[in-house]
């Protein structure tokens, strides 16, 4: 496996999705791997054991998990164009803290929006709306979250956008209403081909998860 | 212009202990701010606005939080020693993967296990132990985490050390016979050992290294207990590569300044269990 750049995959993950615009930010040639998650293959079991989870990027052999623990690394792999952050440590702190919030407020409340119902489902679009206000506070008037450049809170957040039409539908709000600042800010970033390649569209997901809610809820 | 470093902490929190490890590795003079959780500082609530917790570092009127963030800016503002993270992409990589790992896995049972009864508080403990033994796996035969050097997943994995001892009193278990490279370390924790101050243990020579007097023990850790510290022979340093990880981090002098007795914490458990008729 040296010299390889493999991706176990999950085409509707919004985490896997954070790898792939990673990788084509910095224009890698990688292998995506479609994985079954009812019949997850023995490469991913062997390569993340603890948690048999999606996205598994292995490089030359080596596997790293976690999403934004993956984009971090394909930042510090591939460190000769397109920097993820902010060459000052306050300014990666800065990044970091924003990566983590995204990663905790924001992706527990979506998945209430689409993966419940009843009052649980109605505490997440009140969470969501919160924590998108918060986030729109933070972008203010820079084009991305990472100032002129698009950066590594950027990755950690656009892919969600994928979802948008499904937080609406189930959700039964408006994101737009709520915040166009950062419906803006995600339409700018699908201009960027990383992007557009690296997110399946809204009505896919939409029927997604209408599959899901039939099958759970 | 001087550096102006202030920490926002609480003396028992586990995270909080990260932040004054790192910036005692670092060798850096800082200001530390006692928060009192209960009545949050205007300070503390205008500097982390988003989560109002602690720690949060505040480095010439800047804030940095999240404890783990914190460690890393430190470690890349003061590069000049004592480097924390690997500058492998690759292991940088497998570091915070085990972060991530510690404070979802070790973090949710340990604080049901000091603050539940019952089922939960078992389900809890076992949770626990199962995270603990992956850990010890992944530490192996390596000294520290991070090799042959103390470093971020190590720091990190300190300040739940010092709370060894109260989960085992609350939950009425035993760390060490399922832990054993793990717990045999951290049994003989706080064992004081005067270091030459920011030196890393394996640079220091047997005859550096003395066991100091009950007194000066007594006067650093109130309330010490003698039967938590099993009286030890003169102390050599080939010992320090047998003894766990847990008891290598503790008494490395950084840790020793930033961490809490177990007593102290244990006190404090029990209070805030009677308090919420735990």
């Amino acid at each position: 496996m040296a010299n390889s750049t493999i991706l176990l995959d999950y085409w509707p993950s919004m985490f896997c999705m954070r790898a792939r615009v990673a990788l084509r930010e910095k224009g890698v040639e990688f292998e995506a791997r479609e994985e079954d998650l009812a019949n997850k293959s023995p490469l991913l079991l062997q390569s993340n054991p603890i948690h048999k989870k999606v996205p598994v990027l292995i490089h030359n052999g080596k596997p790293v998990c976690e999403s934004l623990n993956v984009v971090q690394y394909v930042d510090e792999a591939w460190s000769d164009k397109n920097p993820f952050f902010p060459s000052d440590p306050y300014g990666k702190a800065q990044a970091r803290f924003w990566g983590d919030f995204v990663d905790k407020k924001f992706s527990d409340a979506q998945f209430k929006i689409w993966g419940k119902k009843g009052e649980e489902q109605a505490a997440g679009v009140k969470e969501f709306i919160e924590a998108v206000k918060i986030l729109e506070a933070e972008l203010g008037d820079k084009p991305y979250f990472g100032g002129d450049t698009f950066g590594y809170v950027d990755i950690a957040l656009i892919t969600f956008y994928s979802w948008f039409g499904a937080y609406e539908k189930f959700g039964n709000f408006s994101i737009e209403a709520e915040s166009p600042k950062l419906i803006a800010w995600a339409k700018r970033c699908m201009e960027k081909e990383s992007v557009s390649k690296s997110l399946p569209d809204q009505e896919k997901i939409v029927a997604y998860a209408a599959e899901f809610r039939k099958n759970n809820l | 212009m001087a550096d102006e470093v202030v920490l926002l902490d609480y003396w028992a929190s586990p995270f909080g202990m990260r932040a004054r490890i790192a910036l005692r590795e670092k060798g850096v003079k800082f200001e530390y701010r006692e928060e009192n959780l209960r009545d949050k500082s205007p300070l503390l609530l205008q500097m982390n606005p988003v989560h109002k917790k602690i720690p949060v570092l505040i480095h010439n009127g800047k804030p940095v939080c999240e404890s783990m963030n914190v460690v890393q800016y430190i470690d890349e503002v003061w590069s000049n020693k004592n480097t924390i993270l690997p500058s492998d992409p690759y292991q940088r990589a497998q570091a915070r993967f085990w972060i991530d790992f510690i404070d979802t896995k070790v973090y949710e049972p340990a604080d049901k296990i000091w603050f539940t009864t019952g089922e939960v508080q078992e389900t809890a403990k076992k949770d626990f132990i199962e995270a603990l033994k992956i850990l010890e796996a992944e530490l192996g035969d390596k000294p520290y985490f991070g090799g042959d050097n103390f470093g971020f997943v190590d720091i990190a994995m300190t300040g739940y050390y010092s709370w060894f001892q109260t989960f085992e009193k609350c939950a009425n278990f035993s760390i060490e016979p399922e832990c054993p490279t793990l717990m045999a370390s951290a049994k003989r924790c706080f064992f004081l050992i005067s270091l030459v101050s920011g030196q890393p243990l394996s640079q220091i020579s047997p005859e550096e290294v003395q066991r100091p007097s009950s007194k000066d023990v007594k006067s650093l850790w109130p309330g010490f207990e003698a039967g938590w510290r099993t009286p030890q022979p003169r102390f050599h340093y080939h010992q320090a590569t047998k003894p766990g990880s847990a008891k290598r981090c503790l008494q490395r002098k950084t840790v020793v300044d930033s961490v809490p007795g177990p007593d102290e914490l244990f006190a404090l458990a029990f209070k805030l269990r009677k308090e919420y008729g735990v």
